[in-house]
């Protein structure tokens, strides 16, 4: 029998996931003291934290996506966007607040991707949460010493040609990369196109998508 | 209803402007190991780089971290080649990597 505990099979046949019962960290125990505190004198209501929790569930990807796709067909915005990041985002409406955005520029000649070695500094407020990966020691630690190898293993092979540049989030910026343009796409409008921009391709684990 | 002031420690004091001088070309990065909140990477201490560009005067985090009143300090973006972070351990030798680094943790090198 694959089973033995037949009394404990879902009904699908397979047996029930574990509960997640372990104890709180010392830092997550710390985490909701000093929230209930923060409540309780009054500093934030528990409303205005689950708005920001909304807030932050509610940005993705396809925010960042749509300013790629506004970067790839508009030269004077692509222009101001790798002047200013954050100012060129505010400009097409999305509220990153205090964030200080770099955009870095992928070219035929230089392939761009981003890590945070020391925690796991990201554009949060552009992209939405960062993927469990990102925040990992094995990318952090390996992508600053073989790039070209943890970008096989995403599936990009780089020609020797094209120079990697790594962008360490150590202080205050935040980094999103600019794809290349995907050739192909003359005849998309702006919202066919931001459906080709990953989030990976704006870390630069990847590229965008080709269109079919 | 009315929330109580912004406490001093947490102002950025962003009015006030570094009176250190800006770094331009060749740089060292520091190699001391102090304790502490410190946002220079361990890999990139002792190294040689090329400032990319100046970034502004941000409130100096390892101060900041502690509650404590934290002065401005420039922020530069160093690039780095892979050859001189890794040696014969590196990839690709030409490939870079830029890092933000404080103006306290640099020092200018001969070009």
């Amino acid at each position: 029998m694959p089973h033995d505990h037949a009394d404990h099979l879902s009904p699908s046949g397979h047996p029930y996931r574990p509960d997640d019962d372990v104890p709180l960290s010392y830092w997550q125990a710390m985490e909701i003291a000093v929230r209930e505190l923060l409540v309780e004198k009054g500093e934030v209501t528990a409303e205005e934290i689950a708005r920001q929790i909304d807030a932050m569930d509610a940005r993705s990807p396809a925010d960042g996506a749509a300013v790629v796709a506004r970067a790839w067909t508009d030269p004077a915005f692509k222009a101001r966007l790798l002047k200013d990041a954050s100012a060129a985002s505010r400009e097409m409406g999305y509220d990153i607040g205090a964030l200080k955005l770099i955009a870095v520029e992928n070219t035929a000649s230089v392939h761009n991707v981003v890590v945070c070695t020391l925690c796991s500094c990201y554009p949060r407020n552009l992209l939405g949460l960062p993927p469990d990966w990102y925040k990992s020691r094995a990318y952090r630690s390996r992508v600053v010493k073989a790039p070209r190898a943890v970008l096989r293993e995403f599936g990009v092979e780089l020609p020797q040609d094209v120079t990697i540049r790594v962008h360490d989030s150590t202080a205050d910026m935040r980094y999103i990369v600019l794809p290349e343009r995907p050739a192909g796409t003359e005849a998309l409008d702006a919202g066919a196109m931001a459906a080709l921009v990953t989030r990976d391709s704006m870390i630069g684990t990847g590229l965008p998508r080709t269109p079919t | 209803m009315a929330r109580p002031p912004v406490t001093e420690r947490n102002a950025t004091r962003s009015d006030e402007e570094t009176s250190a001088p800006s770094l331009a070309g060749r740089v060292r990065v520091a190699a001391m190991m102090p304790p502490g909140h410190v946002r220079t990477p361990a890999y990139l201490r002792g190294k040689t780089g090329t400032i990319e560009r100046a970034l502004g005067a941000f409130a100096n985090p390892e101060k900041l971290a502690y509650g404590l009143p934290a002065e401005k300090r420039r922020l530069y973006r160093v690039r780095f080649t892979m050859d001189e972070l890794w040696g014969a351990e590196a990839e690709t030798p030409g490939d870079t990597l830029d890092a933000e680094i404080y103006d306290h943790w640099l020092e200018r090198v001969a070009d």
